[in-house]
């Protein structure tokens, strides 16, 4: 007879994030302090030249909309990753903070506090 | 001569006709694509009138909640070359800029409403927060410069 094999765990429960200290009816019971994830991006020349010519007659350049919330997403990826490893399940007050770092690239950093919660009795 | 004059001709064409084209294109594709927009804009704020986005921490605290989650919207612009070209003037005699500000009033609302498409289903967005940024472009004579506006802020949900 063939048993599927016993669940050791549970699969993880997604790390909640929030830009305000708490989670509304939560109670943090560990704090695991500041995480972060940064990505550094450049623009890629294709991009760049649709760019240059939206540019011409001005508006959204959506290529670059999508290329940052990509690297927005990899950021938050990546600071989620470190707040997993250290046994967190929320991540608390996230900041994200934009810089142009060289000609053509910018960064993209998000940082907040790891934190462990468990519900409000 | 007539073969000097057609090379001074095309020389005049080519040193200002394409300056001027490209002003005449970016004051009607531009001024069109503006109004397209702000309808766009006013059409979709109304609908999310019930769902307001606030920068205070604060929501009803007598009300269970469901889920509190953080969203964001982004959005990046750039100036058409005939409100470059009144910015250039601008810069000149100084004052007001309405040609910009309109360009990131419109991308700063378009930013906060793409936030709120993210959770259509929440009842509150608390700690609003809107960010500009300048991406620099690789070279500065003729590179693409523009501006990111990003909104974020937590989506609260109460329980029905």
């Amino acid at each position: 007879m063939n048993l599927p094999p016993p669940i050791l765990s549970a699969p993880p429960a997604p790390i909640l994030i929030t830009n305000i200290e708490s989670i509304p009816g939560k109670r943090v019971v560990e704090h695991y302090g500041l995480v972060a994830g940064n990505t550094v991006r450049a623009k890629h020349v294709g991009r760049d030249i649709m760019a240059s010519l939206k540019n011409l007659v001005g508006g959204e350049l959506k290529g670059y909309t999508e290329l940052l919330q990509e690297a927005r997403a990899e950021a938050t990826q990546r600071m989620v990753a470190q707040a997993a490893a250290l046994g967190a399940n929320a991540i608390l007050n996230v900041r994200y903070a934009t810089s142009s770092v060289a000609q053509g690239a910018s960064e993209l950093f998000a940082y907040g506090t790891a934190v462990r919660v468990e519900n409000a009795a | 001569m007539n073969g000097d004059a057609v090379a001074m001709l095309v020389g005049l064409v080519l040193q200002f006709g394409v300056p001027v084209a490209l002003i005449a294109l970016g004051y009607f594709a531009g001024r069109e694509a503006e109004r397209r927009h702000y309808a766009s804009i006013q059409e979709r704020e109304a609908r999310f009138l019930r769902l307001p986005a606030v920068p205070t921490k604060a929501w009803d605290t007598t009300r269970a909640v469901a889920e509190a989650r953080l969203v964001c919207g982004s959005v990046v612009v750039s100036a058409d070359y005939f409100k470059r070209l009144l910015a250039a003037l601008r810069n000149l005699i100084g004052g007001r800029m309405r040609a910009y500000e309109s360009l990131l009033d419109r991308a700063r609302r378009e930013a906060v409403l793409r936030l709120k498409e993210q959770c259509p289903d929440a009842h509150l967005i608390v700690n609003l927060r809107i960010e500009t940024s300048t991406i620099a472009s690789r070279n500065r004579q003729n590179g693409v410069s523009c501006v990111e506006l990003t909104a974020y802020g937590t989506a609260i949900r109460y329980q029905e």
